[in-house]
């Protein structure tokens, strides 16, 4: 597989990654990524994973994973035993960050976290003109379809990470899937916010 | 050496060992000679390295399939599973199976001639563990010419053997498989235990284990597997198979003749037991169970798999097994994920209690397939 047929925020993040990483994929889904990585950057690879479908579609892409709830903790791992551990799109869906960051950090040298931003000016026009909560680029999903989601927006993360001591050393803004090259607009231009978080 | 009135089984193979020198048990007692039952399926290449050690529950015993013979009069334990293009794929892989030491279905166990008095040990057979069995298996190995196993496979007292494998003899196993199994025997399980082996003492045809010129306590040996039968069940398995469903009668007879249809069940695999199956195996094999603690010996679970790190594991378990329950092989991938192996894990979906190993066919078959495939590619093995 080539970049160019990953979804824009996963070549992101490959992009993110050096070559033979350890690298851990919270909530890895069907494996997409760490395959990539696997065949691309020689990453070792680990991957935690909620539902079963998800665990087996992993295991038949040839990867190591695990089924777990991230909520469990990562408590079994030790410290620093990844480079990188990736969490891509599955922040909206969990409880209890400051914990899950923390862990995080604790068993990653850094983190990578993805996830769409709500504060897109399309879902600001939504709920302004509709009156009706907005749908973000990533997570189309009506309401009462998709997993209990919590929206957030790229203010509320840098000030999460703020509050947390949590280092942001990189960031890239997708619209769409092109990147946004001036930061200055990216809370309200940007429908997709990915960073490279450190301890 | 062994009663030949047991089932001859045409692709059932046997190795003696422990001739002269006796097998040093971890009881302190010796034994030997051994004589294990085996059987193989598929092709052992040239460089012997793919090889898989299946190991069996219970009552299993070393047909674990019948993928080979040319009648399907006699089905293998694990035949869903074991055969060509099945998860322990035999176009590729070379599986063995041979019945656990203290067994009684062609491996030295206590229903064996003892050569020193001509007669059946009985209870002078000396108690077997998991590591014992497993010291007996590695025999086996050696004997087959086989350096390194591609995989151990199993599930219950299987998965046991499994992880007493990876722990004993870690650099002769590439990957294991411990399947709806635990690292250590719970307080319940040895309750389960110890009520069948009550009902066998129980049954006056057991006299002390010296029974083998008489009748035999069969009808304890069939309350232990009726017991046994249960834990193997779930709840809702039991109401979709049987329900309330009476046996052969319209309303309830108002008597102790069978009424339920769970009861009849209960009844025909408690006898259908007794024909296979040595009441004394019953009471060496469940102590063997009982005393199972991979910790024993080590101080705690993460010594005594720190050597046994570059083995890569499939932990699977099973959400409405109620007898090796979920927390219990969750326990396990904690502990070799703390100790840094590689170790996929899944809680499959399914009702049919500790039984879903053998019975959730497909999902099994696409996790051990692809799993196996993995090892084979990242461990640079030539098949």
């Amino acid at each position: 597989m080539n970049s160019n047929n990953l979804r824009a925020d996963l070549a992101v993040i490959a992009g993110l990654i050096h070559t033979g990483e350890r690298v851990l994929d919270l909530g890895c889904g069907d494996g997409e990524l760490l395959r990539y990585l696997l065949d691309t950057r020689q990453v070792v690879g680990r991957g935690i994973e909620l539902s079963e479908a998800g665990v087996l579609a992993c295991m038949r892409r040839g990867l190591s994973v695990r089924q777990g709830n991230l909520h469990e903790g990562l408590g079994d791992y030790p410290q620093g035993s990844f480079d990188t551990v990736i969490l891509s799109q599955t922040l909206p869906f969990l409880n209890d960050l400051t914990f899950i960051f923390r862990e995080m950090l604790r068993v990653g040298k850094r983190a990578i976290v993805s996830f769409p931003n709500w504060g897109h000016w399309r879902c600001r026009l939504e709920l302004l003109w509709s009156g009706r909560a907005p749908l973000a680029h990533d997570l189309p999903q009506p309401w009462y379809t998709a997993p209990r989601a919590r929206l957030l927006t790229i203010r509320d993360f840098e000030r999460f990470c703020e509050q947390n001591c949590i280092q942001i050393s990189s960031q890239v803004f997708l619209k769409g899937e092109q990147m946004i090259k001036t930061h200055r607009d990216r809370s309200w231009r940007a429908t997709t916010a990915i960073y490279e978080l450190k301890p | 050496m062994h009663r030949t009135d047991l089932l001859e089984i045409d692709e059932r193979q046997y190795i003696t060992f422990a001739e002269g020198v006796p097998m040093p048990l971890d009881s302190g007692e010796e034994l030997g000679p051994i004589q294990l039952a085996y059987e193989t399926y598929g092709q052992l290449n040239a460089e012997k390295s793919n090889a898989i050690l299946i190991s069996h529950a219970l009552s299993g015993d070393a047909h674990a399939s019948s993928c080979q013979s040319q009648t399907n009069e006699n089905p293998g334990w694990w035949d869903d599973c074991i055969g060509p293009g099945r998860a322990f794929d035999t176009d590729k892989y070379f599986v063995i199976c041979s019945n656990v030491l203290g067994g009684c279905r062609g491996s030295t166990g206590p229903s064996s001639i003892n050569p020193r008095t001509n007669k059946p040990y009985g209870l002078s057979f000396p108690v077997v563990t998991i590591a014992d069995m497993v010291r007996a298996q590695r025999h086996l190995i050696d004997y087959l010419g086989i350096e390194k196993l591609l995989a151990i496979a199993g599930g219950s007292m299987g998965g046991m053997q499994v992880l007493q494998w990876a722990v004993s003899y870690p650099e002769r196993v590439n990957s294991a498989l411990p399947i709806a199994t635990t690292a250590r025997h719970s307080p319940m399980l040895i309750a389960f235990s110890e009520v069948g082996r009550q009902a066998i003492y129980a049954d006056p045809n057991w006299n002390g284990g010296d029974y083998y010129d008489g009748p035999r306590p069969n009808a304890g040996l069939a309350v232990a597997r009726m017991v046994g039968h249960i834990t193997y069940l779930s709840e809702t398995s039991m109401h979709q198979k049987f329900g309330r469903r009476l046996r052969k009668r319209e309303r309830f007879g108002y008597d102790f003749d069978t009424d339920f249809e769970i009861e009849s069940y209960l009844r025909y695999r408690g006898n259908k037991f007794t024909e296979r199956f040595d009441a004394n195996s019953y009471l060496y094999v469940t102590k063997a169970m009982d005393y199972f603690d991979i910790s024993n010996g080590h101080g705690d679970l993460v010594t005594a798999f720190a050597k046994s790190v570059d083995i890569t594991y499939l932990v699977v378990s099973f959400t409405s097994d109620w007898l090796y329950p979920t927390y219990h092989s969750k326990e396990l991938v904690g502990v070799l994920t703390a100790v840094g192996a590689d170790v996929s894990y899944c809680n499959v979906q399914s009702t049919w209690g500790h039984d879903a190993f053998l019975l959730e066919v497909e999902t099994m078959t696409s996790m051990i397939s692809n799993f196996l495939d993995r090892v084979v590619k990242e461990k640079g093995i030539r098949l």
